[in-house]
């Protein structure tokens, strides 16, 4: 080879090179990707302008301070759903939270071996279960053992589907803390658990809020397992122990209801319920982004 | 009197042998420098002197390292009390991003003792001023640690460190992700801190070990080659590998 560096032919003839054909395709796919993405968000517009458009119909005052009253007569709400759904998933967040956390700490801070990755394989299989499955399951080991319907089983009910996706979720943002940060507070003579508890989690912490508000979510919107185990209540009632409803409950029940009163309800139920679900998942990454802004 | 005595120390990763046999000794109140190529265990062993080796995964150690006399590794001995007289400076800088200035120079005393809020404070200052970064930082100690720049957070890092106020401070590399005069004041910071603690420093800069070390150790291949005075490891060292080292005929 000569010392002098030959003309380079590739690049004189970039863009002018590229014959029609490959232009083509390259167009072709481009459109291709784009129609896609366009297909993609047309179911969520779709169902959200419908439910929008029925719901918002139905909507009053009386639909949110009343009871559902007599069958197929005006005036009546849904007062009783709201409670009831506030109280499931109240007791759910009180009880999943908690475990999914600490079962996310221990996967990603102390587990190792062959135990860990059996939690991490049962979370995983938990994750994909039917949810009337897990309604199922606490209607034969606690509605029946208490010969009862109650808010507090489908509360049960939710965690089994909840806890995991906290787990998970919650595992996957406290392995992206560096191991650095981990190292830094250790070396400076700090016992472990409190590395965990000020270091890493804080450092993580708008990851696991995130984790935790898609939960709720999730747990709002859950249907077959709330019917298996608190089985609905036309009345107004604030015992956990007792047969509740729910709004998903409600929304199911009014649904089918042969009263076309009942239907729009069911429309303004399932308004509601996106509105809260929306109203959760964006809120989420509302603050998470401010927390993040606040330490970058 | 010496701070640090290593004996008969093995580390392994796994299967993977990283010290072999090794021994050294740091005096109190010196500077001491490892020089070494990547990969010759430097790093392992700086982290085996503070128990923070076996924070690695499938990590393992055998051997004594004596801190002042009682050993580092006995059964009895707590890492958490060995890690808070023997402190340490890593790599990269790595202050807590979710903590202000003032909060990470004090998180050590903070989450490792009970202090109240102005004696925190009193001693934050003191640190930051110890690690030179006071005057830089005292209008802004509220801000996030995070945005310091590179060599401003590294020296954050440093008073960290001392605001536990350690008897060692071990430094893995603490200017190689530095500029040149970010590098300056980590090694004018080295200098003044020896009056107070023992130094012990892992660089691959050998003109940084030569300008700063009273002591330099030479690694190679998980064992300790040549130990001595600074200048007589750069001017007239015993082991041939040693001299065709810091003479640049390798590494």
């Amino acid at each position: 080879m000569s010392g002098v560096a030959a003309p380079a032919p590739a690049f004189t003839r970039l863009g002018t090179g590229v014959s029609a054909a490959r232009k083509m395709k390259d167009r072709a796919f481009t459109v291709g990707l784009w129609v896609c993405g366009g297909l993609a968000m047309l179911p969520l517009l779709f169902i959200a302008t419908y439910v929008i458009e029925r719901g918002l119909k139905a909507l009053s005052i009386n639909f949110f301070l009343k009871t559902p009253g007599i069958p197929g007569q005006p005036g009546g709400g849904i007062a009783e759903a709201f409670v009831g759904t506030a109280i499931i998933v109240g007791i759910m967040a009180v009880i999943a939270v908690p475990l999914g956390l600490l079962t996310a700490v221990y996967l990603s801070e102390y587990g190792r071996g062959w135990f860990a990755s059996t939690v991490r394989f049962v979370a995983e299989i938990l994750l994909s279960t039917p949810s009337i499955v897990a309604g199922a399951f606490i209607w034969a080991v606690v509605v029946v053992r208490l010969g009862a319907f109650s808010g507090f089983a489908a509360a049960l009910a939710l965690c089994v589907l909840v806890w995991p996706i906290i787990t998970r979720a919650t595992e996957e943002v406290l392995r992206l803390v560096p191991q650095e940060l981990r190292e830094g507070a250790l070396a400076l003579g700090v016992p472990r658990w409190k590395v965990i508890l000020r270091v890493v989690i804080p450092t993580a912490g708008a990851g696991i809020f995130t984790a935790i508000m898609l939960a709720m979510a999730r747990g709002l919107g859950e249907t077959a397992p709330v019917l298996l185990t608190a089985l609905g209540n036309s009345f107004m009632t604030t015992n956990a122990f007792g047969p509740m409803d729910s709004l998903s409950l409600r929304v199911y029940v009014d649904a089918q209801s042969s009263y076309a009163l009942d239907n729009v309800t069911a429309w303004a139920g399932a308004f509601c319920l996106l509105i809260i679900v929306l109203g959760l998942s964006i809120g989420a990454r509302v603050i998470a982004a401010r927390q993040l802004r606040r330490t970058r | 009197m010496n701070a640090v005595e290593v004996s008969g120390l093995n580390a392994w990763f796994g299967d993977h042998h990283v010290l072999k046999d090794v021994h050294m000794e740091a005096q109190s109140e010196t500077v001491t420098a490892m020089i070494g190529p990547s990969g010759c265990g430097k790093s392992t062993l700086i982290r085996c002197l503070n128990r923070m080796h076996e924070e690695v995964r499938g990590a393992r150690v055998t051997g004594k390292v004596l801190f002042n006399g009682t050993d580092v590794y006995a059964p009895d001995t707590d890492p958490v009390e060995v890690r808070r007289r023997i402190g340490m400076v890593f790599q990269r800088p790595n202050p807590f991003p979710t903590m202000s200035v003032m909060e990470n120079a004090v998180a050590g005393l903070k989450l490792g003792s009970r202090l109240s809020k102005s004696e925190l404070r009193q001693r934050g200052e003191r640190a930051l001023r110890r690690a030179g970064l006071w005057e830089e930082v005292k209008d802004r100690l509220d801000q996030p640690g995070g945005r310091l720049s590179g060599g401003q957070q590294q020296r954050l890092c440093v008073a960290r460190a001392l605001a536990v106020e350690p008897e060692v401070l071990l430094m893995d590399e603490p200017a190689s992700a530095l500029d040149p005069s970010s590098t300056l004041r980590i090694e004018e910071l080295v200098e003044e801190l020896k009056d107070s603690v023992t130094v012990i420093i892992v660089t691959h800069n050998m003109q940084q070990a030569a300008r700063i070390a009273d002591w330099t150790m030479f690694m190679l291949n998980g064992e300790v080659v040549e130990a001595d005075s600074t200048e007589k490891i750069f001017t007239t060292p015993a082991d041939q590998r040693t001299e065709d080292y810091v003479t640049g005929r390798f590494g």
